[in-house]
Formats: C-alpha cells, sequence, structure tokens
C-alpha cells in the first residue's frame, strides 16, 4: 500500500530533500504573515512598570490589588484595574472610548490574538466613565 | 516713582492677594477642610477596626413622597434596572410602616444594615460575603458564586442577586451577573473620605438631613453624640445583629 511513496524516496533522495525544504520554507513564511498585533500607545511617557514585566506579569499584579483593595481598602493607583483603564483607553472615530467589545480595545487587541479569554469586563468597567461637572473619579 | 519702588510695589500687591485669598478660604470652608482631614485615609493605608462606619437614619425627617436616596444611589453605583420591580437589583428602598390602630404612617429608607454580626456572613461557603475591618459588609463578587444562602440569612432583605447581563457599570462599582451584592455604604468614597451618595443627596433635600453618616466608634463624631444624646433603635434589635444603621422615630 505504501509501497509507491517509499520507492519514490528511495529513487530520487534528492527530489525528496528539495521538497522537505520547500514545504518548511512555506510554512515559515506561513507563521510570518500572520500580522501582530498593533498595541495602542498609553497616555504619558512610560508605564508603571516595565513593558517585558507588564507582559509576563500584570494579571498577577492585577489579582494581587484586586484582594488588597476589596479587602482591606487600599486603593493605590499604581497597579489598579482602573488606571490601566484610565491610561490606555483607546478612543473611536468620534473620539469615544472604546469597549472591550471593540478589536481596538488595548486588552483585547492582545488577548484576541493569543486567544485567551478574560472575564474582568463582565463586571468591571472597560472604559473611562464621562466624567461630569465637579465629580470626582 | 522710580523703577526699583515699582517693583516693590507688585511684589506687596501679590503678596497681599495671596493673604486674602488664604484667609478666604479659612473663613469659607474651615468645614470642608476639617471634614476631609478627619476621614481621609491614606490610599495605601489597611482599614482598622478603629473606626465603625455607620448611619444614624432619622424617619421623621423623611417625607413620604422623597426617593432623593435612592436615586442618588441608583447613580452613583450605576445600578440599572430592567423594568422587573421582582428581579432589578435593590440597594436601598423606601419603606412604609403604618400603625393599623391610629393609621400613623411613618416612611423610612432601608438598605444593608452593616451588622456587627453579619448572618449573611455566617452562612457563605467560599467566604465571598465578608465584613471589612471598618464594619462595612461586602461580597467579593471575585469569590461570590451566587448560591443566595446569604440572601436568605439577611432578616433586611437588603441583598440582591444579579440575573441579567450588565453593562456600563460605573469603574469604581463592579458588578455582574450571577453575584449577590447590596449596599457598599459606598465604600469607593468612604476610602477618599467622602459620604455615601445618599447621605448626600438626604441632605440636600428640603425636609432636612435624614440619613446621618459617620463613625460609630469616635465619640467625638456628630453620630456618637447623637446616638449619646438622643433616643435611638435598631430594626429587629431583638436578633442580636448589632447593626450599624440606626433608627429614630419608629
Amino acid at each position: 500500500m505504501f509501497s509507491k511513496p517509499i520507492q519514490f524516496i528511495a529513487q530520487r533522495p534528492t527530489l525528496f530533500a528539495v521538497m522537505i525544504i520547500a514545504a518548511c520554507v512555506v510554512s515559515v513564511s506561513a507563521l510570518a504573515a500572520v500580522p501582530k498585533p498593533e498595541i495602542p500607545k498609553g497616555k504619558g511617557d512610560r508605564c508603571v512598570e516595565d513593558t517585558g514585566f507588564m507582559r509576563k506579569n500584570h494579571m498577577e499584579l492585577l489579582l494581587h490589588q484586586r484582594d488588597e483593595t476589596v479587602h482591606r481598602g487600599i486603593r493605590t493607583k499604581k497597579h489598579s484595574l482602573k488606571e490601566c483603564i484610565d491610561c490606555h483607553a483607546v478612543n473611536d472615530n468620534q473620539g469615544q472610548p472604546v469597549s472591550h467589545e471593540d478589536s481596538k480595545h488595548f486588552c483585547v487587541v492582545c488577548h484576541e490574538y493569543a486567544s485567551v479569554k478574560i472575564d474582568c469586563f463582565e463586571c468591571h468597567a472597560s472604559k473611562p466613565r464621562v466624567k461630569k461637572a465637579g465629580q470626582r473619579l | 516713582m522710580s523703577q526699583q519702588e515699582n517693583k516693590i510695589d507688585e511684589y506687596r500687591r501679590r503678596f497681599l492677594g495671596k493673604g486674602a485669598a488664604l484667609v478666604g478660604a479659612a473663613a469659607l470652608a474651615p468645614g470642608v477642610i476639617l471634614h476631609t482631614i478627619a476621614h481621609a485615609k491614606p490610599a495605601d493605608e489597611a482599614v482598622t477596626s478603629k473606626v465603625r462606619w455607620g448611619f444614624l437614619i432619622d424617619a421623621n425627617k423623611c417625607a413620604e413622597n422623597c426617593d432623593a436616596c435612592v436615586r442618588a444611589c441608583d447613580e452613583e453605583n450605576g445600578i440599572t434596572k430592567f423594568g422587573r420591580p421582582q428581579t432589578d437589583a435593590q440597594w436601598i428602598r423606601k419603606i412604609t410602616l403604618r400603625n393599623k390602630q391610629t393609621n400613623h404612617s411613618i416612611t423610612l429608607p432601608m438598605m444593608c444594615q452593616h451588622c456587627e454580626h453579619p448572618p449573611c456572613v455566617d452562612v457563605c461557603p467560599t467566604g465571598a460575603s465578608f465584613k471589612r475591618a471598618d464594619g462595612i459588609v461586602l461580597v467579593d463578587k471575585h469569590i461570590c458564586i451566587g448560591c443566595r444562602y446569604c440572601m436568605m440569612a439577611c432578616p433586611y432583605k437588603a441583598r440582591s442577586f444579579i440575573h441579567e447581563t450588565v453593562t456600563g457599570q460605573a469603574p469604581d462599582v463592579p458588578r455582574g451577573k450571577g453575584t449577590v451584592e447590596s449596599c457598599t455604604l459606598c465604600v469607593h468614597r468612604v476610602d477618599r473620605g467622602e459620604t455615601p451618595a445618599c447621605a448626600e443627596a438626604c441632605a440636600k433635600t428640603q425636609e432636612g438631613p435624614a440619613i446621618l453618616f459617620g463613625d460609630l466608634n469616635d465619640p467625638n463624631s456628630k453620630i456618637a453624640k447623637r446616638l449619646a444624646s438622643e433616643p435611638s433603635s435598631a430594626v429587629r434589635a431583638d436578633f442580636r445583629l448589632d447593626p450599624g444603621v440606626r433608627y429614630q422615630g419608629i
């Protein structure tokens, strides 16, 4: 049943090697063709931590801060989700901040690329609140 | 006049201007400034049991047709309704009590009573329902599994279950489907030294402030002084839950 392909490899080893290499090149170029997400820039000069550190550890920081805030009332701004949302708000064509339902949203851009489903925004606001006169946020 | 004298005059004028502004601020806003200093806790400091937040509600000052506190709560906490009063979330509600013999009726706001010994915390299987060190009873919605034991346990019917997907939450008040919630005593406002939205709205009504917010543990606070000098009662005091919300005129 498999004798024909084996016969082919045995008779033309060079041609087979060339075919294998060609297949590899095609698949690598296909990988490269997947566009890297375009990460929107936040406000201000720099993030509260290094970008590399944040990429790897933002979820740990948020988890830690969440327990500190809910149970102990510690509301420092540095690792607060609300501050992340404020700083990384992305505006739509009308100049209004987009919600997590929009693929342009800062968090969503990467999580869609990495295929990671987060449920933060089922409860938390995904965009800054529109400020009213005299209101502190 | 020489140029130098002109300059000196200018300095004087600037100095006097600043001085006048300072005096003005001190004369106009001593209450505001003192109030903030007295209550504001540094953001990086944990809450302690040195304070215990509570309300003193004077039912005599609560007008029957007024729902300013309810509206303020909905607005502050982003509580949206679906037109289904049986299941819609409700953190504060107005109730009317009528004496059947005399027909005398009173109305009062009812919300989470922030008990010292909260039954909702006793029954919670996951530890989501908890009492903060400063006496505020909360739900940690990250841990809540939506079993609703706490709703059954609460004698004040203070808690609501969220049946439907919520959108447009306030950034300070995360809320979502499948969890239980109730009055947080506007914990996000309290933590930055402000008073809860209902008390603030009530103080602006014509009938005058029926809801007084303050630290029950501080003998010099307005609420503690009034509790010490005037009669007050807890709703269903026979449960001995020691609620942080006290009433007058009921």
